[in-house]
Formats: C-alpha cells, structure tokens, sequence
C-alpha cells in the first residue's frame, strides 16, 4: 500500500491509453451485468424456491389437468401439512403480447401457501368477498398502471365463457409484493369456484397441487407417497419439489447458460488481450526506470508487485465503474422485463464473481510483463536505455 | 492527382510494415472479430428459429382453429364444427373428398439428448389428408402409422434432439405403450418437431372424445382463403379463426424473434464500443510507434491529409480483418448447430438450426468498418498533426 502514490503515477503515464483501457474493460462489465442479471431470471427462482413446497402436476404432461378431487386424497397423505391448487388462464390484457401468469386459485389457502407474498389484510378480505375479484402482483400492476378499484378485462383464449363470451372482467382487490428483491411478482390471482362455473367446459380439474410438508418429513418419501397413490390411475402425478419443477422448466428453454458463456467468454478472451498489451507495452516503455528502482533497492518481488498492481488497479476502476452502472440499469429494465421476463436481477454471487474476475484478469494481464520486469537485470536494462 | 498519388504512396509504405506492429494490430484484429462473433452468433438464432418457422407455412394452406385462441394448444373444434368446414367453399377437393386433416394437438414430456431434462414435445394425432395438406412433408425412414393402432412416426429433428425416438423402439407415455414405426423430413421446418398418429388413437388416449383442435385445409389457390374466410367466419355454429399457415406461423415466429433480437442488438452494439475503445489503443500506439517514419514523409513534403488517409485505411483494413475473421468462426461453429427451446406461444418444443446468413455477415462488416473508421480517425488526426521538428528531435 506504501506504494499506492508511486503506482498510481505510473499508471496515468499515458493519459490516453490507460482511459482507453479502462473504457474497454468498463464496458466489458457493463454486458457482464447485464448478461448475469438476464441469466438469473432464465434460472427461474431457483433460489427462492421453498424446500418444503411441492408441485403436484399430471405425469405426462404438464397441461394435462388432475381431478379437483385429487385434493383430500393428497391432504390426507402422510407429511403433507397443507396443499392448495392453481390453473393455467392464459389469456391477456389488450393485445395478445400482454401474456402473463393469471391463475384461477383457491384464495385461502393458496395465500397460507406463499406467505412470502404480502398484502394488507383488509385487500385480502375484500377479494375473499368478491366471487370476481382478483389480486395482482406490484410489478404487473405497475406494468399496466392498474389499481385498487380498477375493473380489468382479460381475453382467453383457451376458457370461453358457459355464454359464450371470451371476455373475463375482474375487479381489482388488492395489490401484493414481496420483500425478497429475487422473487418475481408477476402473477394476477382470481378465484377458482367463480372460474370453475363460468367456463364452458374442463369443470372438476385443476391445473396443478402445491403442497407443504410437515416439519421434519422427507420430501422425497412424501412426494413418492402421493405418486404411488395415483399410479395406475388415468391421472398419474408427478411429484417434485418447487426448485427441481422450476429448473427442469427452465431447461426447457435450452442452454440459455451455454449462450451466456460464450458471449461472456468472448468479451473476456478480448479484455484480456486489450489490457496485457497495454501492461506489456507500458513495461517495455518503463524498461529504463524500473532498473532504476531496482538500483534503487527495491527488490524483485517489490517490482513484481508493482506492476502487477497497476494491471489489478486499472481492472478494478473500470470493473467497479462498469458494475455500478449494470447495477443501476437493471434496477431500472426489471420493472420493464417484470411481464415477460420476470426475475431480472444482478445477484450478490455474481457481484462477488465480477469482481473475482476483475482481479483475475488483471493478475493474468500484468503477470507476463511483471515477470519480465521482475527478471530484469539492472546492467543489462541501463545499458539499452 | 498528385495528392492521390501521395495518399496511394504513403498507405501502402504504412501497410507494408504493419506486419512489424503485428502485436498490438492482433488486439485491434481480435477485439472486432469477437464482435461480429457474438453479433452473428446472436442473431442467427432469431434467423434460424425464424426459417423453420416460416419454411412451414403455405399461402394455399389455410388452418381454422377456435377464435380467440392464440394456438392450436389452446384451440377446441367438434365433430360438426370439423364437417362444416369440409363442405366450406375454397377448399380443393379431390373428386367428392375435400383435402383436409382435423388435428388434435397435445404434448407429452419426453427427455432432451442435450440436457436429459424433460421436454414439451408436440404430439399431433393427423388424418390420411396430413401430407397432402402440407408441403415438402415426406417419409424417409421405416412405414406409416397404421390408422387404429398405437403407432408413431416421429419428425427428423425431434428424433435427432430427443431420448428414445428410434424408428423401431417404443415409448410409454402414462398407460399407453406406443411404436414408433417411420421417420419423416419435412425440409427443417416446425412440423420436423413432432410426433405424429392416428387422430382417432389419439383422441382415445387422451379422452378427447370426437373433439379436435385445428382444421388443416388445402386451398383451391392463394385467393381462395377469402372465401373460405367469410363463409366461415359469418356462420353463427363456428365463426372461427381463419389464418393461411404462413400467417399461423409468422405469428408464433414472431414473440421468440423479437426477444432474441431485443437482446442482440443492444448487446452488438454495446461490445462495439468496447471494441472501439480497443480499436483506438492500438492506433494510438501505431500512430506512436511510426512517429519518426511519420515525421520523416513529412519532413520530405507529404501532406498531413495522406497522413491521415494512411491512418484511417490501416485502421479499418485490421477491423475488416476481424469482421472476416469473425464472421468465418461464426459460420464454421454455429451455421447448422441445432438445438432445441420451448417456443412460449405454442408452449412446446421447436428443434432448429443456427443459420448464419449472408445478410447477418454483411451486417457484421458494416459493424466492423464503422468501429475501424471510429478507431483511427482519432489517432489519424493525431498523426497528421504530429509536429515535424519535436517528433525527428525524439530519435
């Protein structure tokens, strides 16, 4: 640290190529974060899945529907402590683009299901009230500027209605959010017994189970429990806990990670050339003074040192600033991506992972020519200069 | 002329010895390949997804679904609604039989190769009309499904992208065990996806009853689907959806389209500029290091415009260095690569190949010439106003 000053100097030797530097490394961040940020929500809440929750869906496929009378039967398995359904809607609000998660659900209890949604309590009680209520998340609502009050038309296009119509209108009862920044909340809630009467046809089936498992009991055992019990049956079930039911979804999209990486990997391969030349060039220009340091007596580890920390410094200012700003941005594109892309997010891992590869890069950068300044011999370095 | 001349003279002195900068011109070189790299590797993605798609529709094909429903997943048509639509006007008919196929699509979850996770594969039960109604669809590998019996045949690409699709074996899905019997190509289009049987087994299997979800029909011409539209659309016992199957198909084309080129864009340009930045540190140091031969042409009477010509032609020949380069990787690793998403609107598999087009390329170079012409038109203003005493003086 005692010689930060020193350093510091020699970095700005050339006023020009170091900000050039810096500006290549900085936007190579500025795509790391984004790309991460992007990356996260193709891992479809992984992280938040709770471990204790279950998803309970047809063994074939997934829309295929189960027999609402699924439910005690699922109930009264050992270790389940509650269970709740939900249904895939799919219409859209306006314009067929405006597709989002709308599920028909038993109020009561598929709120006990997700207590990490919030909702004051008396929004909570209006809806349970309201046969053709619904609740949004924070982020649809404030997609499509809807609030409390508002009446909201929803085309289907798979659940005409028994007259024929395709339009559903519900009242908006409530608006949720959740505290935790990596959960999405772009799903619109309605009531199952109102959805189940009015549709022209599938009464009696829901689209999936969700259940919770008692304290302490295995989810494996109890989700092979359930299965077994419906084996053999014309709707077997497949049973898999909340995060496997969300990556295997996810993988459905295809290796969206190994895309990510390559591009990445790009970027860096590139960085990496842009910033060793830079280190490599401002060694070669320095041959002179670095032997007289060395004459000096700084040793060869100090001179090592040295340069290896302007090569790890000039990562970290443009890493840090190309950081900051992906960090603001996806701050700002989350709300926007919110309906079609839900879970933007830059996670602390891939903050922390950043600022590895800051340091790595600049280690990787700054060695060949550290290396060399270090080996210098001082004779032979004065009697070229 | 004369100034030609001396641009001609000095550019070509400046390019026969970059070979000597060859170091921090390879930064330059490298940082615009990765550039059109990801660009052309990015977008032909959109591109190849968009051909497979758009290969499958006909203008003379018309597909009747359900109104309202955005695909055939989502779509439901009766017995009736299905014999209506046969004697509907516009409909090329074959003797007294109309050329049409009511279809039932489902999906089932089979394992992908790639990822050995679970898949939404689409199962898509057809009448004797399915290929007559479609183009270019063909067997080429063991026989036909035999109408009543549980018999597949599967599409080339799903059975290249997904576990146990071999013409011979069988699979399980719920309680039915099925045999798949053929193969079929449909030139890479969607329809390549699926697995194909009787629509009646179908039905059967999936408790459908006498219910189908689309209609398929072979047009008497192109002009003929406004008939079929208003006669369809104006009786009150279906007033269905009427849609060519290109239309079909530009539309579940389209959300995935613009996701991918939503990304790609900003991010090319985004990596330009890094690239850029690049681009300018090696000019600059070019520029540094031909200081003295700079000086000396100017000290002999060049002007500082051929100077500046020299700088800016170096500069955005290395950036059509990388964007050949680039280009040249994308197309060697990527044109073909075949993978498989899950398209949101129809909520299951499409199988297509990267496709690496001529215009992606194209495009790739004007990306390349325009971050070579930023990168050396600073360095080339520094470099015709390099001052001729200091900079001889420095040797």
């Amino acid at each position: 640290m005692k010689y930060f000053r020193l350093i510091w100097k020699n970095a700005w030797r050339k006023k020009i190529r170091t900000s050039l530097t810096i500006l290549s490394v900085f936007v190579a961040f500025l795509l790391y974060s984004l790309l991460s940020a992007i990356g996260y929500a193709f891992k479809g809440g992984i992280d938040v899945a709770d471990a204790e929750r279950l998803i309970v869906i047809d063994k074939i496929t997934l829309i295929n529907p189960l027999p609402v009378s699924y439910q005690n039967r699922i109930a009264a398995t050992d270790g389940v402590a509650s269970v709740t359904h939900a249904s895939w809607f799919g219409g859209y609000y306006q314009e067929p683009q405006n597709q989002f998660g709308q599920f028909p659900v038993d109020p009561e209890s598929y709120f006990a299901m997700y207590p990490e949604f919030n909702m004051p309590e008396e929004q909570l009680d209006a809806w349970k009230r309201n046969r053709t209520g619904m609740v949004v998340g924070q982020e649809l609502a404030d997609a499509y500027g809807w609030k409390v009050g508002d009446r909201v038309p929803i085309q289907a296009t798979i659940w005409t209605r028994k007259d024929g119509s395709r339009t559903w209108e519900f009242d908006l009862e409530g608006i949720f959010s959740t505290d935790d920044p990596r959960g999405s909340t772009a799903l619109m809630l309605f009531h199952y017994d109102y959805f189940d009467e009015a549709r022209a046809f599938g009464q009696g089936t829901v689209g999936w189970y969700i259940l919770r498992v008692t304290g302490g009991a295995d989810p494996v055992q109890v989700a092979k429990a359930i299965d077994s019990q419906f084996a053999n049956s014309p709707s077997e079930t497949k049973t898999s806990t909340e995060a496997a039911f969300a990556k295997s979804f996810m993988e459905q999209f295809g290796n969206i990670a190994m895309i990510v990486t390559l591009i990445l990997g790009a970027v860096f391969f590139t960085l990496l050339l842009v910033s060793g030349n830079t280190m490599s060039q401002s060694v070669r220009e320095r041959i002179s003074e670095l032997a007289v340091l060395k004459t000096l007596g700084f040793g060869d580890r100090s001179v090592l040192g040295i340069v290896l920390s302007e090569s790890i410094l000039i990562m970290l200012i443009g890493g840090l600033l190309g950081l900051g700003l992906g960090w603001i941005i996806v701050q700002g594109i989350a709300r926007q991506f919110a309906a079609f892309l839900p879970g933007v997010f830059l996670s602390p891992a891939a903050i922390v992972i950043g600022i590895t590869l800051m340091v790595g890069a600049g280690i990787l950068a700054g060695m060949f020519p550290a290396v060399k300044a270090m080996r210098l011999s001082i004779i032979d370095a004065l009697a070229r200069a | 002329m004369r100034i030609l001349q001396q641009i001609f003279a000095v550019t070509w002195l400046n390019l026969r010895n970059l070979p000597q900068r060859i170091a921090s011109s390879a930064v330059a070189i490298i940082g615009v390949a990765a550039v059109v790299l990801v660009f052309a590797a990015v977008l032909s993605m959109a591109k190849g997804f968009e051909r497979t798609m758009l290969t499958a529709g006909t203008e003379d094909t018309a597909i009747i679904m359900r109104s309202g429903s955005t695909s055939e997943l989502n779509s439901g048509l009766s017995n009736d609604q299905v014999l209506i639509i046969e004697s509907a006007p516009g409909v090329l008919r074959d003797g007294d039989d109309a050329v049409i196929s009511a279809e039932l699509y489902v999906i089932v979850d089979v394992k992908k190769k790639s990822t050995n996770a679970d898949a939404n594969v689409p199962f898509r039960g057809v009448q004797a009309d399915a290929f007559d109604v479609r183009r270019g669809v063909r067997l080429v590998e063991g026989r036909m499904f035999e109408p009543g019996k549980n018999e597949i045949i599967v599409g080339r690409a799903a059975q290249q992208e997904f576990i146990g699709l071999d013409t011979g074996s069988s699979m399980r899905f719920g309680q039915t065990e099925w045999d798949i019997v053929g193969m079929f190509d449909a030139g890479g289009s969607v329809s390549e996806s699926e697995l194909w049987t009787d629509v009646r087994v179908l039905q059967g299997a999936y408790r459908r009853g006498n219910s189908y979800q689309s209609v398929r029909v072979r047009l008497e011409n192109e002009v003929a689907i406004a008939d079929l539209k208003a006669a369809l659309e104006e009786d009150p016992r279906i007033s269905p959806d009427v849609l060519t199957e290109k239309e079909y198909y530009s539309g579940q084309a389209e959300g995935l389209t613009q996701f991918i080129k939503l990304i790609g864009y900003p991010l090319t340009v985004l990596m330009a500029i890094g690239a850029v930045f690049g681009a300018l540190n090696s000019m600059y140091s070019s520029v540094s290091a031909r200081g003295k031969e700079i000086a000396t042409l100017r000290a002999l009477g060049f002007g500082p415009f051929s100077i500046l010509v020299s700088t800016v032609v170096e500069s955005t020949l290395l950036a059509l260095i990388g964007g050949l380069l680039g280009g040249a990787i994308a197309f060697l690793v990527f044109n073909g690569f075949q993978v498989s998403t899950l398209n949101g609107v129809s909520f299951s598999q499409v199988v297509f190949d990267f496709a690496v087009t001529p215009d992606l390329l194209v495009q790739g170079l004007y990306a390349a010439l325009i971050i070579g012409a930023f990168g050396g038109f600073f360095p080339a203003i520094r470099a015709a106003r390099l001052p001729v005493a200091q900079a001889l003086r420095e040797l």
